[in-house]
């Protein structure tokens, strides 16, 4: 039997497909307009990348803020536990998780059965989060994916502002002041990675700490979260279906 | 489906709005508050009528930006855009207001409202742990009294003071016998209909109808809890509610909490059980039995308010609660700081989940706080 998980974020859909004991199909698209429609397609994606028939799945839980949108699924679960319970599973040792995705960031702490001891999220502006990045990223014309790789090795100019309409106007006038793109660019990781160091601290960063998210691909940032927090961040090729994997695990295990 | 009496309860705004109009064109003088810190007795022993204009609407709050800044609590903003937009009966009909000084935002926010109505100030101590601190506040008791003698043209004798403390302390024992009907496991009525009765007996021209009502409230619950109608079932995540003050209109979070499976059993706000825990004295003179009980209200604006916690821990207990939320308006300095000691407390000496929100009275994020309950319930199940 197998469970499948799905996670509707605000820029991305993930999804799994777990046999109980690794997870055997994984794939990711945008989100686009319609989280219903894209949730659906995902479905048929990936059960038929699995090559598996609907029978065989024992349960579907859906995750994420489009969890609601999702009419086909079984169980719906909030990312925070699916989060939780995603992370032990790929190392159980996690006691920490830093999740930035798309419109939110958030940090997790896990017992040592992956169970929630406690959690923060931001406030509802999206200061220090994917759209954030994405924002900026536009402002200076290159795609946030390049963001790490033009910032490394710079010295990071200061972005005091933390609201994204701000922010833009500050890297703007940056710009127009003669700042180069690459140090505007660690500037910009360097003010996610203080964000995201006031959440942590305020729930307390406990090791193992791991980072989740469409951010987390980020390496700058994590390089400079691991030196800000005194301690070595770990991410994988999974992060970014920690969200999926965990609610596939749930859907299994009941 | 709710108790009966529920929808008299519900109607009571509506209600009152007609008859203090009519008590107001009969003569009678109506006494406008602000918070459980205000003394209703004196006001009552004046024969005047006490109304709570507390803003808990969304509404007028665009109007009151115009003059108060933005970042500012929404209970502030509320109260006073109510005030500017003349809008809400209760403060149109109040012919005096009475406030305190309790938080900052208040305190200055009350200078500007003094020019649309007469108003007393009373000068509240910034801490209730001293000698010090009764002796002024059993003086403003009496700067209040003087206030409205002469306001009124009345005398407030000390024979209508202790009638008043007893039909107050009637009033506050009968929402106590409500409150702790909650304290059953499963819970009789929802946090909502709780919320909306302890709220609404701000409202009530008459207090002995009032009261009655309540009366028959409880005696409908009592019936059905024999029959064995609960608002939930016995698996609901029992919830304690602590925080900034809520009413209809600000119930957003209570509302979600409800609506993600919990059951808010217990209220320690100040809409809730926060006035009701503490009677007033009735053998002691009236002035330092009224200066006592008020002074022990623990609110956040004190320093310390240990008896916050000693209360939460009191509710947690009797409640049998299987979580805490924190709920802070924004700006609120007082609650927002203090959330740090209260989640300390809760998670190292009550050992239970907590959870603080911070928000306003929009909707702008709904759908942010609803992940966060729904995980905080999930971790708790």
């Amino acid at each position: 039997m197998y469970s499948v998980g799905i996670d509707v974020g605000s820029v991305a859909a993930k999804a799994v497909v777990f046999d109980g004991e690794g997870i055997i199909a994984k794939e990711i698209i945008p989100t686009g307009w319609s989280p219903k429609e894209t949730g659906e397609k995902l479905f048929n994606m990936i059960t038929s990348m699995a090559g598996i028939e609907k029978r065989e799945i024992k349960s579907i839980v859906g995750t994420g803020y489009g969890r609601v949108a999702l009419s086909f699924i079984d169980k719906k679960v909030t990312e925070i536990t699916c989060h939780g319970k995603g992370a032990h599973f790929i190392d159980p040792n996690i006691r920490t998780v830093i999740d930035i995705g798309g419109q939110d960031s958030k940090v997790i702490k896990l017992d040592e059965k992956g169970n929630i001891v406690d959690f923060l999220m931001n406030d509802k502006c999206a200061a220090g989060t994917g759209r954030f990045l994405q924002v900026m990223a536009h402002a200076l014309e290159i795609d946030v994916s390049e963001l790490s790789q033009i910032g490394e090795g710079a010295v990071p100019e200061t972005i005091s502002s933390m609201c994204t309409v701000f922010a833009e106007s500050e890297v703007i006038s940056l710009m127009a002041s003669g700042a180069s793109k690459e140090s505007i660019a660690a500037g910009l990781l360097q003010s996610v990675c203080s964000k995201t160091y006031t959440l942590v601290s305020k729930v307390g960063v406990q090791e193992k700490v791991f980072f989740s998210g469409g951010v987390s691909k980020n390496s700058l940032l994590r390089k400079f979260l691991s030196n800000k927090l005194g301690v070595e961040v770990f991410s994988s090729e999974l992060s970014q279906y920690l969200g999926a994997i965990g609610a596939a695990v749930i859907g299994y295990r009941e | 489906m709710r108790p009966e009496v529920m929808a008299e309860v519900e109607a009571l705004r509506g209600v009152n709005s007609v008859k203090i109009k009519e008590a107001s064109e009969a003569g009678k003088k109506v006494v406008g508050m602000y918070c459980v810190f205000s003394p209703q007795e004196i006001a009552m022993a004046a024969g005047a009528i006490t109304v709570s204009l507390c803003g808990t609407s969304q509404v007028p709050i665009e109007e009151a930006e115009k003059e108060l800044p933005r970042n500012l609590c929404p209970l502030i903003k509320s109260s006073y855009g109510f005030a500017i937009t003349d809008k809400c009966p209760y403060f149109y009909f109040s012919d005096v207001l009475v406030a305190e000084t309790t938080c900052d935002g208040k305190k200055k926010m009350y200078e500007l409202m003094a020019k649309l109505k007469p108003m007393h100030i009373m000068n509240l101590p910034q801490t209730a742990n001293s000698e010090d601190s009764l002796e002024l506040w059993k003086k403003e008791m009496i700067y209040f009294k003087e206030f409205l003698e002469k306001q009124f043209d009345v005398e407030i004798t000390e024979e209508k003071l202790r009638d008043a403390i007893k039909l107050m302390n009637r009033e506050r024992k009968v929402m106590r016998r409500l409150h702790q009907l909650n304290a059953h496991k499963p819970a009789p009525l929802s946090g909502m209909d709780m919320m909306l009765a302890q709220w609404l007996k701000g409202f009530n021209v008459d207090k002995e109808a009032g009261i009655e009502l309540i009366e028959r409230l409880i005696k409908e619950v009592e019936e059905r809890m024999e029959k064995g109608i609960y608002a939930f079932d016995e698996k609901a995540p029992r919830i304690l509610l602590t925080g900034c003050p809520i009413g209809s209109g600000s119930e957003k979070v209570l509302r979600i909490l409800e609506e993600s499976g919990a059951s808010v059993v217990a209220l320690e706000n100040c809409t809730g059980y926060k006035a009701l825990d503490v009677l007033v004295d009735e053998e002691k003179d009236p002035i330092t039995a009224l200066a006592e009980k008020y002074l022990s209200t623990p609110c956040s604006c004190m320093t310390n308010n240990k008896g916050r916690l000693d209360l939460i821990e009191r509710l947690a207990k009797e409640y049998q609660v299987d979580g805490i939320v924190d709920l802070t308006w924004q700006a609120c300095h007082t609650y927002n700081i203090e959330s740090f000691t209260v989640k300390n407390f809760a998670k190292d000496v009550l050992n239970l989940p907590f959870l603080q929100i911070e928000t306003d009275y929009s909707d702008s994020d709904v759908g942010q706080i609803k992940v966060r309950v729904e995980a905080f319930l999930e971790g708790i199940k």
